[in-house]
């Protein structure tokens, strides 16, 4: 198991590498000048303009570029903004927060809506109920998230006036009123996020459940005369999450992209909104380190479902 | 599935039923058409095509700027209503539902050739297998979206300039979504290429001196096509999708292109007064991409041999 791990994580080292150098290399070679944002203004000479360049060591190769920025990530430097002249590192902790505050809460919700139902769907397969769910989950992963997210403000903001539609992230949670103005602004990008996890989620649990129920052991379970509820619980759905838990581990950097849509909808400032934004802006060195950061998710996660998979299933061979 | 124990039922009761001749095809085909879901997604489905081929023809609506009638709701005149400029919105959804819909299908195809090449090198010739696949992984492991809009960003400018504002753009969606998504696909088929070529088939078809080229071709390829096409099925799907997202995320098409998304993006700053702008291109996206995922999903069970009676 040990050196299962380490060659795992051996692999994703590499991996990291050749993705940041594909991702730089993409940034680097295309058509765009990373100074054409105040390089363009004409009021700054030619000269000048050569020695913003210098200073900001853009007159190097590429190559020796990427070295020195992989140096500089490696000792936790990501370089400076060229639109707010501040340390990346900065605006990501700004950031990071909000959107893990948001991603984070509707996973767990996703999941939590998932479970039950999907493990009900299983259990009473072909029931009313069950084609209600299955329907609302189709439902779920074919609506775009930006519709789910724009239809609730219509909802939610402007006919009924329930909920604010602009995400105040200045807002300092130190007494009841603002935790309730918090949640207020909080519940309507977490339900999007959620409605979606939740209804992809839904289908894998069933799908597994189903996997699992008419297979002998549990055809054992039931025979040794356990409750169905104990079958099912302790039983079908234990074995059911193996594969459960390595989807939820891979569909976390999906969550996090789709939290750029929604934290757009919202204007929740996180850093798939600091993403957007610094695209717009070309702020060159922004855009390669949230990236990076969204790099260092997947292939994170990746990892960890290796590892979770091979953890929970004493079936799978380390090799 | 649902749809599996109805199948079971039908042909239980009925075992006497004709069926004259049986083809892969037309076995699949009997499969689908018992699959309620599925023929409902495939009737919408094709509903929305015929419109959006056909509509423009029959109806335009005024897009004359008229900002006397901007943002009005629906009416018997303007069916979806008008958008700020007073043009009217259905005529710019069927137009626009075009360019979605031929996005979704070349960067589908795009996506399957690729992942189609890369998997049938990677699955017959054993020694190219492991570096194609360390090259799949790399791709797997690609933030997608992020990535997407930072292609898209960098490439506009460029391909506006060569080909043009529409087609430049049309292009480099494609192309980028295109090869941000063909991975799984040469995963189904290296799969499948592996297990087909140990085949007694492959090795007669050898025997008889076929070249590897025409046992690719003509003994392996066309037996490992039906997960493709569910794949590139639903991937119509994900594309028409992706591409809404990069629009409403001012990424995509300008605003003269009124796709699905673009609207959708137009029409976010007016969401308090023309809800109408947003709720009817919205509409579009999700039905055709829920009537595409339930006629995926009906292919994957009647082309799924282990389903069948």
């Amino acid at each position: 198991m040990g050196r299962y791990i380490a060659r795992r994580l051996l692999i994703a080292v590499p991996t990291l590498l050749a993705i940041s150098f594909v991702m730089y290399a993409i940034l680097a070679l295309a058509p765009i000048d990373p100074l054409s944002q105040f390089g363009a203004d004409p009021r700054i000479p030619p000269e000048a303009r050569d020695q913003i360049r210098h200073a900001l060591g853009l007159d190097q190769p590429w190559p020796i570029r990427y070295l020195k920025w992989i140096q500089g990530m490696a000792t936790g430097n990501f370089g400076y903004s060229f639109m707010s002249h501040s340390p990346v590192i900065e605006l990501l902790l700004q950031r990071l927060p909000n959107t893990l505050a948001v991603v984070g809460v509707a996973y767990i919700v996703g999941f939590l809506i998932a479970l039950p139902i999907g493990v009900f769907s299983a259990v009473r397969r072909n029931s009313i109920a069950d084609h209600v769910f299955s329907t609302f989950a189709y439902f779920g992963f074919s609506v775009p998230t930006f519709f789910t997210g724009l239809v609730l403000i219509i909802i939610f903001s402007v006919k009924l006036h329930w909920l604010p539609f602009v995400y105040d992230s200045n807002l300092k949670i130190n007494d009841f009123g603002s935790l309730v103005a918090q949640l207020r602004q909080s519940i309507m990008p977490i339900a999007v996020l959620g409605f979606f996890e939740a209804a992809v989620l839904t289908r894998y649990i069933r799908a597994e459940m189903l996997e699992h129920l008419p297979l002998d052991y549990v055809r054992t379970a039931r025979a040794k005369g356990l409750l169905e509820r104990f079958v099912v619980i302790r039983h079908v759905l234990r074995n059911s999450l193996i594969p459960v838990v390595t989807i939820i581990a891979l569909g976390v950097p999906a969550i996090f992209g789709g939290a750029i849509v929604t934290e757009q909808v919202f204007h929740v400032p996180g850093i798939g909104e600091l993403l957007v934004r610094s695209i717009f802006q070309g702020d060159t060195p922004v855009v390669t380190a949230v990236l990076m950061i969204f790099a260092v998710l997947v292939v994170a996660f990746n990892l960890l479902a290796d590892v979770l998979y091979a953890a929970l299933d004493p079936r799978i061979r380390y090799s | 599935m649902a749809t599996t124990t109805q199948r079971v039922t039908t042909t239980v009761a009925t075992p006497e039923r004709v069926r004259p001749a049986r083809s892969l095809w037309g076995d699949a085909w009997y499969t689908f058409t018992r699959d309620r879901l599925a023929m409902m997604g495939l009737f919408v489905l094709a509903f929305l095509v015929l419109a959006v081929i056909i509509g423009p023809y029959l109806y335009t609506g005024t897009q004359l700027i008229d900002f006397a009638r901007s943002l009005e709701g629906p009416s018997p005149e303007h069916l979806m209503g008008t958008d700020d400029l007073g043009r009217d919105l259905l005529g710019r959804v069927l137009n626009g539902g075009r360019i979605s819909i031929a996005v979704g299908l070349t960067a589908v195809f795009i996506a399957i050739t690729l992942g189609t090449t890369v998997g049938a090198i990677a699955g017959y010739f054993g020694k190219l297998d492991n570096p194609l696949m360390r090259i799949t992984d790399l791709f797997l492991s690609l933030p997608v979206l992020p990535l997407l809009l930072v292609l898209v960003y960098l490439f506009r400018e460029t391909l506006k300039a060569i080909f043009g504002p529409e087609l430049g753009i049309f292009l480099m969606i494609v192309f980028v979504i295109g090869i941000l998504n063909w991975m799984p696909v040469a995963r189904l088929v290296r799969a499948s290429f592996l297990s087909l070529k140990q085949k007694e088939f492959v090795e007669a078809a050898r025997c008889v001196g076929d070249g590897d080229g025409r046992i690719i071709f003509r003994h392996i390829l066309p037996n490992s096509l039906s997960p493709v096409l569910v794949a590139a099925t639903i991937g119509v799907g994900g594309a028409i999708l992706t591409e809404s997202t990069l629009s409403f995320l001012g990424l995509g098409f300008p605003s003269d292109v009124p796709t699905w998304g673009r609207l959708l993006f137009d029409a976010g700053n007016f969401i308090d007064i023309a809800p109408h702008w947003v709720i009817f291109p919205g509409l579009c996206i999700f039905v055709i991409v829920l009537s595409i995922n339930f006629v995926g999903d009906g292919l994957r069970d009647a082309l799924d041999p282990r389903r069948k009676i």
